[in-house]
């Protein structure tokens, strides 16, 4: 079973339906037994980081999630989602994140561009890397995705970067180690490439 | 490479798609999701579904469409005309929609853009403009679909719903809007430059260099288009191979 994790930021809707595209057994959930239950975990997330965090926090499901990544289970972040998942962001100096990656999140930097990073945006793929699943098997060289965000995570250890895109400077696309990974992008709304991430991240 | 995105609109009435369309593969031609499915194939990079039924009773129907290409259609869309309020906004959010479009009850109540870039985001508050040429460099806004004038400046505006919270501006010209002679070039450029978030240039295209123009020189994030896709005059494809051969980049 498949938990989608639903603590009360966005929509998750596309997501939910995304990931049943590939599995019978998915469920957008609220609780903490269910996530304990689940197979494999996906961790979404809207908004601003501080609010994110806050949220995920007093949902009670936190724990949960961690105890999954503690006992090794396949856990998926997807966009704020993966932000959450370093130890802090400049966007919310004052709320920590679950440091379950080393690093921070800051804001893009990019002169005479426009912020949020909208749109779609093609992907450097990193080969070396330590993961248990390859989100990006079987895909083409240099896929277009689809991105929304302001800040991007500045991982300590490069290894961890499974994917990165360019907007006024290097920006850090997809994230792994072991059995957690996470995407900046959004899978969801990245037409048949993410859905092809998303296979591999089911199906893996 | 981060690319320029090709939006096809399409006019929803009642839960139908309106204004005829020329695709062979289609098996209904009114049938908005089979019409997203076929502009996704096509490289589609969003979809913005315009809502203009009439009568209140009928609006929950604009609903279904959402959750509907939610299910079926992996890319971003946004659902845009009726939408008075943040109640309607998050009912559409809720329902599936990625971005919500707001026209007149911005220029009424602006504070429904700040309520609304709160509660969901800036990314979700895309401001729909309709501005018409009042004089050299200067732009009036319109409402209701270009019947009502307003007074307001176009820049003024949109500068200020930046301010607010607007995280996209969909701006159509009422000069060029129907015309097929071009995207209003000198309208789109000054939006542009004058806030810090995307803008999509809408109304006038009829020929594959409109696109590259106002992508170019009228400094666009993206173009919206309705009749060109619907009746067949270029797919979507096609533009996306005419603007990466004159160096745009695109997502093919």
């Amino acid at each position: 079973m498949i938990a989608i994790v639903d603590y009360g930021v966005g929509n998750l809707y596309s997501v939910e339906k995304a990931f049943a595209k590939f599995s019978d057994d998915v469920i957008l959930t609220q609780s903490a037994d269910v996530i304990d239950k689940a197979d494999k975990v996906v961790l979404p997330g809207v908004g601003a980081f501080g609010d994110c965090m806050k949220n995920f926090k007093a949902s009670g499901l936190m724990d949960a999630v961690m105890r999954a990544v503690e006992n090794n289970k396949p856990v998926m972040g997807i966009c704020v989602g993966l932000q959450i998942m370093f130890e802090g962001s400049e966007e919310s100096p004052d709320i920590k994140g679950l440091g379950i990656f080393k690093g921070m999140v800051r804001k893009i930097n990019a002169p005479g561009l426009k912020i949020p990073h909208m749109g779609w945006n093609s992907l450097t793929i990193n080969e070396n890397t330590h993961v248990d699943i390859n989100l990006f098997k079987n895909i083409r060289k240099n896929p277009y995705v689809y991105f929304v965000h302001s800040y991007h995570a500045m991982p300590e250890d490069k290894f961890i970067i499974l994917a990165t895109s360019v907007y006024g400077e290097e920006i850090t696309a997809a994230v792994g180690k072991n059995n957690v990974i996470a995407t900046q992008f959004h899978p969801e709304k990245s037409g048949d490439i993410g859905l092809s991430i998303i296979k591999n991240f089911v199906e893996g | 490479m981060y690319t320029k995105r090709i939006i096809p609109c399409l006019d929803v009435k009642n839960g139908r798609v309106v204004k005829g369309t020329n695709f062979v593969s289609l098996r209904d031609a009114g049938d908005p999701i089979e019409l997203a499915a076929t502009y996704d194939k096509e490289m589609a990079d969003e979809l913005v579904f315009l809502d203009i039924t009439a009568s209140n009773e009928h609006r929950d129907t604009i609903v279904k469409v959402a959750n509907d290409c939610a299910a079926q259609v992996f890319i971003p869309f946004t659902i845009g005309g009726g939408i008075r309020t943040v109640s309607d906004m998050r009912k559409m959010l809720k329902a599936g929609a990625d971005k919500i479009s707001v026209n007149t009850a911005a220029v009424k109540d602006p504070s429904i853009i700040k309520e609304g870039a709160e509660k969901f985001g800036r990314q979700c508050i895309v401001l729909a403009v309709d501005a018409k040429r009042n004089g050299e460099n200067s732009w009036e806004i319109y409402l209701n679909g270009g019947r009502t004038t307003t007074g307001i400046d176009c820049i003024e505006w949109v500068k200020k719903a930046v301010d607010l919270g607007a995280g996209e501006i969909l701006l159509t010209s009422m000069d060029a809007d129907g015309t097929k002679n071009g995207y209003d070039i000198p309208l789109t450029r000054a939006v542009s430059e004058a806030v810090n978030v995307p803008v999509i240039a809408s109304g006038g295209a009829g020929k594959l260099e409109h696109f590259y123009d106002v992508l170019t020189e009228g400094k666009a994030d993206a173009v919206l288009a309705a009749s060109v896709f619907h009746y067949g005059q270029f797919s979507i494809r096609q533009v996306k191979e005419y603007l990466k051969s004159r160096g745009v980049e695109v997502r093919l």
